[in-house]
Protein backbone atom coordinates (compact mmCIF):
# COMPACT_ATOMS: atom_id res chain seq x y z
CA UNK A 1 0.00 0.00 0.00
CA UNK A 2 1.34 3.39 -1.18
CA UNK A 3 0.73 6.00 1.97
CA UNK A 4 -1.31 8.79 1.01
CA UNK A 5 -0.29 12.16 -0.25
CA UNK A 6 0.05 14.43 2.64
CA UNK A 7 -3.10 16.95 2.50
CA UNK A 8 -3.47 19.02 5.73
CA UNK A 9 -6.65 20.19 4.59
CA UNK A 10 -8.04 16.86 4.53
CA UNK A 11 -6.92 16.18 7.97
CA UNK A 12 -7.98 19.03 9.89
CA UNK A 13 -11.63 18.48 8.35
CA UNK A 14 -12.02 14.92 9.61
CA UNK A 15 -10.89 16.29 12.78
CA UNK A 16 -13.93 17.53 12.99
CA UNK A 17 -15.50 14.32 14.02
CA UNK A 18 -13.27 13.45 16.66
CA UNK A 19 -15.42 14.37 19.82
CA UNK A 20 -14.30 15.32 23.35
CA UNK A 21 -16.03 12.49 25.15
CA UNK A 22 -17.03 14.76 28.01
CA UNK A 23 -19.22 16.58 25.97
CA UNK A 24 -20.06 14.47 22.88
CA UNK A 25 -21.55 17.29 20.36
CA UNK A 26 -18.44 19.07 20.11
CA UNK A 27 -15.26 18.51 18.26
CA UNK A 28 -11.44 18.70 19.00
CA UNK A 29 -11.49 21.55 16.24
CA UNK A 30 -14.09 23.53 17.79
CA UNK A 31 -12.61 22.87 21.75
CA UNK A 32 -9.78 24.55 20.51
CA UNK A 33 -7.35 21.50 21.49
CA UNK A 34 -5.54 21.42 18.00
CA UNK A 35 -2.58 23.58 17.70
CA UNK A 36 -0.84 21.81 14.49
CA UNK A 37 -1.19 19.26 11.67
CA UNK A 38 2.40 18.50 10.02
CA UNK A 39 3.85 16.16 7.75
CA UNK A 40 7.19 14.49 8.97
CA UNK A 41 9.53 12.60 6.81
CA UNK A 42 7.81 9.37 6.93
CA UNK A 43 3.96 10.39 7.75
CA UNK A 44 2.21 12.97 10.32
CA UNK A 45 2.15 14.38 12.78
CA UNK A 46 -0.73 16.04 14.67
CA UNK A 47 -0.25 18.43 17.84
CA UNK A 48 -2.95 19.22 20.18
CA UNK A 49 -3.39 20.36 24.06
CA UNK A 50 -5.58 19.28 27.02
CA UNK A 51 -7.96 21.49 28.48
CA UNK A 52 -7.27 20.75 31.71
CA UNK A 53 -4.27 20.07 33.36
CA UNK A 54 -5.97 17.11 34.97
CA UNK A 55 -8.14 16.22 31.80
CA UNK A 56 -9.12 12.10 32.32
CA UNK A 57 -9.78 11.69 28.90
CA UNK A 58 -6.68 12.82 27.35
CA UNK A 59 -5.39 8.96 26.49
CA UNK A 60 -8.93 8.26 24.87
CA UNK A 61 -9.08 11.94 22.58
CA UNK A 62 -5.52 10.94 21.73
CA UNK A 63 -6.19 7.97 20.63
CA UNK A 64 -9.34 8.82 18.42
CA UNK A 65 -7.05 11.55 16.73
CA UNK A 66 -4.34 8.88 15.96
CA UNK A 67 -7.18 6.28 14.41
CA UNK A 68 -9.16 9.08 12.51
CA UNK A 69 -5.94 10.01 10.39
CA UNK A 70 -4.93 6.42 10.17
CA UNK A 71 -8.68 5.72 8.75
CA UNK A 72 -7.44 8.61 5.91
CA UNK A 73 -5.09 6.07 4.65
CA UNK A 74 -1.87 8.06 6.40
CA UNK A 75 0.85 5.78 8.18
CA UNK A 76 3.10 6.68 10.83
CA UNK A 77 0.53 9.05 12.45
CA UNK A 78 2.00 10.72 15.71
CA UNK A 79 -0.17 12.50 17.99
CA UNK A 80 1.73 15.10 20.55
CA UNK A 81 1.02 17.02 23.20
CA UNK A 82 1.55 20.23 22.67
CA UNK A 83 3.22 21.97 25.59
CA UNK A 84 4.20 25.37 24.31
CA UNK A 85 0.80 26.26 23.97
CA UNK A 86 -1.85 26.87 26.88
CA UNK A 87 -5.32 25.73 26.50
CA UNK A 88 -8.02 28.60 27.81
CA UNK A 89 -11.58 29.09 26.82
CA UNK A 90 -10.89 31.84 24.17
CA UNK A 91 -9.79 29.00 22.15
CA UNK A 92 -13.17 27.50 21.55
CA UNK A 93 -14.41 28.32 18.80
CA UNK A 94 -17.62 30.61 17.74
CA UNK A 95 -19.31 27.55 16.26
CA UNK A 96 -18.28 25.53 19.29
CA UNK A 97 -19.96 28.12 21.47
CA UNK A 98 -23.32 27.63 19.52
CA UNK A 99 -22.92 23.41 20.42
CA UNK A 100 -21.93 24.17 24.13
CA UNK A 101 -25.71 26.18 24.21
CA UNK A 102 -26.99 23.25 22.44
CA UNK A 103 -26.05 20.55 24.70
CA UNK A 104 -27.25 22.92 27.58
CA UNK A 105 -24.09 24.54 29.01
CA UNK A 106 -23.61 28.28 29.51
CA UNK A 107 -20.77 29.34 27.38
CA UNK A 108 -17.45 31.80 28.68
CA UNK A 109 -17.70 35.18 27.10
CA UNK A 110 -14.08 35.92 25.40
CA UNK A 111 -12.04 37.39 28.10
CA UNK A 112 -8.49 38.02 26.63
CA UNK A 113 -6.51 36.27 29.43
CA UNK A 114 -8.42 38.93 32.22
CA UNK A 115 -11.29 38.03 34.07
CA UNK A 116 -12.75 38.24 37.69
CA UNK A 117 -15.31 36.75 39.77
CA UNK A 118 -18.30 39.02 38.09
CA UNK A 119 -17.32 36.74 34.79
CA UNK A 120 -17.11 33.65 36.39
CA UNK A 121 -19.87 34.00 38.87
CA UNK A 122 -22.47 35.57 36.40
CA UNK A 123 -23.58 33.11 32.59
CA UNK A 124 -26.95 33.59 30.13
CA UNK A 125 -29.46 30.53 30.70
CA UNK A 126 -28.74 28.27 28.17
CA UNK A 127 -31.97 27.40 27.98
CA UNK A 128 -34.20 30.00 27.85
CA UNK A 129 -31.47 33.48 27.23
CA UNK A 130 -32.36 34.99 30.14
CA UNK A 131 -29.39 37.28 32.10
CA UNK A 132 -31.33 36.97 35.88
CA UNK A 133 -29.53 33.60 37.00
CA UNK A 134 -27.35 32.90 39.83
CA UNK A 135 -24.05 30.66 40.04
CA UNK A 136 -24.64 27.88 43.10
CA UNK A 137 -21.41 26.47 43.06
CA UNK A 138 -18.03 27.41 40.60
CA UNK A 139 -17.53 23.47 40.77
CA UNK A 140 -19.53 21.12 38.46
CA UNK A 141 -20.02 17.31 36.99
CA UNK A 142 -16.60 17.96 35.21
CA UNK A 143 -13.66 20.36 35.75
CA UNK A 144 -14.79 22.34 33.08
CA UNK A 145 -18.05 23.31 34.46
CA UNK A 146 -19.73 25.33 37.19
CA UNK A 147 -23.40 25.21 38.53
CA UNK A 148 -26.20 27.66 38.27
CA UNK A 149 -29.71 28.44 38.10
CA UNK A 150 -31.97 30.33 36.18
CA UNK A 151 -34.80 32.69 37.84
CA UNK A 152 -36.52 33.08 34.89
CA UNK A 153 -37.24 29.43 33.57
CA UNK A 154 -37.07 28.22 37.32
CA UNK A 155 -33.72 25.41 35.53
CA UNK A 156 -30.77 24.64 37.14
CA UNK A 157 -27.82 24.32 34.33
CA UNK A 158 -24.19 24.43 34.12
CA UNK A 159 -22.21 26.33 32.27
CA UNK A 160 -18.27 25.83 30.54
CA UNK A 161 -16.42 27.94 33.01
CA UNK A 162 -13.98 30.55 31.52
CA UNK A 163 -10.16 30.11 32.28
CA UNK B 1 19.74 20.30 38.55
CA UNK B 2 19.70 19.35 41.63
CA UNK B 3 18.14 22.17 43.12
CA UNK B 4 15.02 21.80 40.17
CA UNK B 5 14.67 18.50 40.81
CA UNK B 6 14.04 19.03 44.69
CA UNK B 7 11.59 21.98 43.77
CA UNK B 8 9.61 19.71 41.74
CA UNK B 9 9.82 16.94 44.15
CA UNK B 10 8.60 19.65 46.66
CA UNK B 11 5.77 20.78 44.67
CA UNK B 12 4.26 17.46 43.08
CA UNK B 13 4.16 15.36 46.53
CA UNK B 14 2.20 18.27 47.80
CA UNK B 15 -0.02 18.18 45.16
CA UNK B 16 -0.19 13.98 45.61
CA UNK B 17 -1.03 14.28 48.97
CA UNK B 18 -2.98 17.16 49.42
CA UNK B 19 -4.97 15.72 46.46
CA UNK B 20 -5.49 12.05 48.53
CA UNK B 21 -6.49 14.42 51.52
CA UNK B 22 -9.03 16.29 49.36
CA UNK B 23 -10.39 13.19 48.03
CA UNK B 24 -11.46 11.93 51.10
CA UNK B 25 -14.70 14.41 50.87
CA UNK B 26 -15.87 12.50 47.91
CA UNK B 27 -19.28 10.78 48.85
CA UNK B 28 -18.35 12.77 52.15
CA UNK B 29 -19.11 16.37 51.89
CA UNK B 30 -21.77 18.47 54.17
CA UNK B 31 -23.33 19.57 51.34
CA UNK B 32 -23.69 18.03 47.66
CA UNK B 33 -22.00 21.15 46.30
CA UNK B 34 -18.79 21.03 48.59
CA UNK B 35 -18.97 17.02 47.93
CA UNK B 36 -18.42 18.05 44.17
CA UNK B 37 -16.07 21.31 44.44
CA UNK B 38 -13.40 18.75 46.85
CA UNK B 39 -13.95 16.03 44.17
CA UNK B 40 -12.93 18.33 41.52
CA UNK B 41 -10.00 19.62 43.54
CA UNK B 42 -8.85 16.80 44.00
CA UNK B 43 -8.97 15.50 40.57
CA UNK B 44 -7.06 19.21 39.23
CA UNK B 45 -4.12 18.31 42.38
CA UNK B 46 -3.56 14.93 41.58
CA UNK B 47 -3.32 16.16 37.78
CA UNK B 48 -0.84 18.74 38.67
CA UNK B 49 1.01 16.07 41.00
CA UNK B 50 1.44 14.15 37.38
CA UNK B 51 2.47 16.91 35.71
CA UNK B 52 4.93 17.48 37.97
CA UNK B 53 6.63 14.12 38.11
CA UNK B 54 6.20 14.05 34.44
CA UNK B 55 8.26 16.68 34.50
CA UNK B 56 10.76 14.76 36.42
CA UNK B 57 10.79 12.03 34.39
CA UNK B 58 11.01 13.76 30.89
CA UNK B 59 13.93 16.56 32.48
CA UNK B 60 15.95 14.44 34.69
CA UNK B 61 15.39 10.50 33.28
CA UNK B 62 13.63 9.80 37.35
CA UNK B 63 11.55 6.73 37.28
CA UNK B 64 7.47 6.94 36.22
CA UNK B 65 5.15 9.21 37.22
CA UNK B 66 3.51 6.28 38.91
CA UNK B 67 6.40 5.13 40.48
CA UNK B 68 7.31 8.00 41.97
CA UNK B 69 3.99 8.54 43.68
CA UNK B 70 3.42 5.11 44.72
CA UNK B 71 6.66 3.51 45.79
CA UNK B 72 8.40 5.96 47.56
CA UNK B 73 9.26 5.58 51.44
CA UNK B 74 7.96 7.88 53.55
CA UNK B 75 11.03 9.38 53.98
CA UNK B 76 11.55 10.09 50.41
CA UNK B 77 8.58 12.09 50.21
CA UNK B 78 9.35 15.60 50.40
CA UNK B 79 5.55 17.18 50.98
CA UNK B 80 4.82 19.66 54.09
CA UNK B 81 3.22 18.29 57.00
CA UNK B 82 0.50 20.63 56.41
CA UNK B 83 -0.71 18.52 53.88
CA UNK B 84 -1.03 15.21 55.13
CA UNK B 85 -2.63 15.94 58.22
CA UNK B 86 -6.11 14.09 58.68
CA UNK B 87 -9.13 15.38 57.69
CA UNK B 88 -11.66 15.34 60.69
CA UNK B 89 -14.20 18.28 60.79
CA UNK B 90 -14.94 20.02 57.85
CA UNK B 91 -13.67 23.75 59.26
CA UNK B 92 -10.42 22.17 59.58
CA UNK B 93 -10.19 20.92 55.68
CA UNK B 94 -11.74 24.72 54.75
CA UNK B 95 -8.93 25.90 56.30
CA UNK B 96 -6.19 23.80 55.35
CA UNK B 97 -7.65 24.37 51.70
CA UNK B 98 -7.64 28.25 52.11
CA UNK B 99 -4.16 28.46 53.84
CA UNK B 100 -2.36 25.59 51.57
CA UNK B 101 -4.17 26.54 47.55
CA UNK B 102 -2.96 30.53 48.67
CA UNK B 103 0.58 29.94 48.86
CA UNK B 104 0.14 27.25 45.98
CA UNK B 105 -1.43 29.95 43.45
CA UNK B 106 1.57 32.18 44.47
CA UNK B 107 4.01 29.99 43.90
CA UNK B 108 2.52 29.20 40.46
CA UNK B 109 2.36 32.74 39.59
CA UNK B 110 6.06 33.36 40.06
CA UNK B 111 7.04 30.10 38.34
CA UNK B 112 5.57 31.23 35.40
CA UNK B 113 8.45 33.33 34.53
CA UNK B 114 10.91 30.79 35.83
CA UNK B 115 14.05 30.40 33.66
CA UNK B 116 13.22 26.91 33.70
CA UNK B 117 10.91 26.59 30.41
CA UNK B 118 9.06 23.36 31.01
CA UNK B 119 7.78 24.57 34.48
CA UNK B 120 7.27 27.88 33.54
CA UNK B 121 5.08 26.53 31.07
CA UNK B 122 3.29 24.16 33.41
CA UNK B 123 2.58 26.79 35.71
CA UNK B 124 1.43 29.34 33.23
CA UNK B 125 -1.72 26.42 32.87
CA UNK B 126 -1.59 25.32 36.44
CA UNK B 127 -2.60 29.07 37.52
CA UNK B 128 -5.21 29.25 35.79
CA UNK B 129 -7.06 25.95 37.19
CA UNK B 130 -5.97 27.29 41.16
CA UNK B 131 -7.99 30.29 40.12
CA UNK B 132 -10.73 28.61 41.11
CA UNK B 133 -9.52 26.97 44.12
CA UNK B 134 -8.56 29.51 46.06
CA UNK B 135 -12.12 31.75 45.20
CA UNK B 136 -13.98 28.52 46.80
CA UNK B 137 -11.64 28.79 49.72
CA UNK B 138 -11.88 32.31 49.75
CA UNK B 139 -15.97 32.02 49.39
CA UNK B 140 -16.16 29.95 52.58
CA UNK B 141 -13.74 31.54 54.74
CA UNK B 142 -15.64 34.43 54.50
CA UNK B 143 -19.24 33.24 54.72
CA UNK B 144 -18.52 30.68 57.46
CA UNK B 145 -15.93 33.10 59.64
CA UNK B 146 -19.13 35.80 59.70
CA UNK B 147 -22.07 33.44 59.86
CA UNK B 148 -22.84 32.19 63.70
CA UNK B 149 -21.02 32.03 66.76
CA UNK B 150 -20.53 28.24 66.49
CA UNK B 151 -19.19 29.04 62.55
CA UNK B 152 -17.03 31.98 63.77
CA UNK B 153 -15.25 29.97 66.74
CA UNK B 154 -15.00 26.92 64.79
CA UNK B 155 -13.28 28.49 61.96
CA UNK B 156 -10.64 30.62 64.37
CA UNK B 157 -9.99 27.28 66.39
CA UNK B 158 -8.74 25.45 63.09
CA UNK B 159 -6.69 28.70 62.02
CA UNK B 160 -4.76 28.38 65.24
CA UNK B 161 -4.38 24.98 65.34
CA UNK B 162 -3.01 24.87 61.58
CA UNK B 163 -1.14 28.19 61.83
CA UNK B 164 2.33 26.58 62.25
CA UNK B 165 1.49 23.84 59.96
CA UNK B 166 0.91 26.61 57.15
CA UNK B 167 4.56 28.23 58.20
CA UNK B 168 5.46 24.79 57.12
CA UNK B 169 5.20 25.42 53.71
CA UNK B 170 8.25 27.86 53.59
CA UNK B 171 10.75 25.14 54.80
CA UNK B 172 13.76 26.56 52.81
CA UNK B 173 15.13 23.76 51.03
CA UNK B 174 19.14 23.76 50.72
CA UNK B 175 18.97 25.11 47.35
CA UNK B 176 17.59 28.48 47.70
CA UNK B 177 20.73 30.88 46.98
CA UNK B 178 21.26 28.90 43.06
CA UNK B 179 16.97 28.83 42.43
CA UNK B 180 17.17 32.45 43.29
CA UNK B 181 20.04 33.36 41.48
CA UNK B 182 19.86 31.01 38.15
CA UNK B 183 16.22 33.23 38.26
CA UNK B 184 14.62 29.63 38.09
CA UNK B 185 12.26 30.50 41.57
CA UNK B 186 12.49 33.30 43.74
CA UNK B 187 12.77 31.63 47.05
CA UNK B 188 10.56 30.23 49.94
CA UNK B 189 11.14 33.52 51.47
CA UNK B 190 9.61 35.96 48.84
CA UNK B 191 6.68 33.38 48.57
CA UNK B 192 6.14 33.59 52.47
CA UNK B 193 5.71 37.38 52.45
CA UNK B 194 3.45 37.67 48.90
CA UNK B 195 1.63 35.02 50.80
CA UNK B 196 0.76 36.78 54.33
CA UNK B 197 -0.05 39.86 52.05
CA UNK B 198 -3.02 38.51 50.46
CA UNK B 199 -4.06 36.10 52.80
CA UNK B 200 -3.82 38.82 56.07
CA UNK B 201 -6.71 41.13 54.27
CA UNK B 202 -9.13 38.12 53.46
CA UNK B 203 -8.69 36.78 57.08
CA UNK B 204 -9.53 40.19 58.14
CA UNK B 205 -12.48 40.05 56.19
CA UNK B 206 -13.79 36.76 57.45
CA UNK B 207 -13.55 38.77 60.94
CA UNK B 208 -10.48 35.86 62.02
CA UNK B 209 -7.43 36.70 63.83
CA UNK B 210 -3.88 35.36 62.30
CA UNK B 211 -2.18 33.56 65.44
CA UNK B 212 0.05 35.92 67.73
CA UNK B 213 2.79 34.08 68.18
CA UNK B 214 4.49 31.74 66.10
CA UNK B 215 6.34 28.70 65.23
CA UNK B 216 6.69 27.27 61.90
CA UNK B 217 6.57 23.53 61.66
CA UNK B 218 9.51 22.44 59.74
CA UNK B 219 10.28 18.79 58.94
CA UNK B 220 8.54 17.80 55.86
CA UNK B 221 10.53 19.09 53.07
CA UNK B 222 13.20 16.65 54.72
CA UNK B 223 11.52 13.52 54.52
CA UNK B 224 10.45 14.15 58.41
CA UNK B 225 6.88 13.30 58.42
CA UNK B 226 3.66 12.69 61.13
CA UNK B 227 2.69 9.51 62.07
CA UNK B 228 -0.58 10.43 59.73
CA UNK B 229 0.98 10.47 56.71
CA UNK B 230 2.16 6.81 56.48
CA UNK B 231 -1.07 5.02 57.03
CA UNK B 232 -2.43 6.89 53.82
CA UNK B 233 0.43 5.70 51.67
CA UNK B 234 -0.56 2.58 52.56
CA UNK B 235 -3.92 3.27 51.87
CA UNK B 236 -2.49 5.03 48.29
CA UNK B 237 -0.74 2.18 47.00
CA UNK B 238 -3.31 -0.49 48.22
CA UNK B 239 -4.18 -1.60 44.79
CA UNK B 240 -1.17 -1.03 42.95
CA UNK B 241 1.02 -2.91 45.07
CA UNK B 242 -1.60 -6.23 44.87
CA UNK B 243 -0.49 -6.25 41.24
CA UNK B 244 2.52 -7.79 39.21
CA UNK B 245 4.79 -5.48 38.22
CA UNK B 246 4.02 -4.59 34.80
CA UNK B 247 -0.10 -4.88 34.77
CA UNK B 248 -1.39 -3.13 32.68
CA UNK B 249 -4.69 -1.42 33.67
Amino acid sequence: MTATVFNQQEIYKSLEEVMDPEIPTLSVIDMGMITGVEETGTGVRVKMIPTFTACPAIHVIKDSIQKKVESLGYENVEVQLDDSIVWDSDRITPNGKILLENFGLGTPKRHCGNFGIEEIAHSKCPHCGSEDTTMNSIFGSTLCRSTHFCFSCKQAFERFKPV
Amino acid sequence: MEAIKNLLFRMADDELIYGHRMSEWTGMGPIMEEDIAYSSMAQDKIGHALANYSILEKEFQTANPDKLAFFRKENELMNCQLVELSNHEYDFSLVRHFLFDHADFIRYEMLSTSSFAPLAQLSKKIKGELKYHVLHADTWLTRLGNATDESHARMQSALNELWNYALGIFEPSDYEAQLIAEKIFDGEKVLQQKWIEKISPIIEKANLKIPSSSSPVYGGRKGYHTDQLQPLLTEMAEVISSEAEGTEW
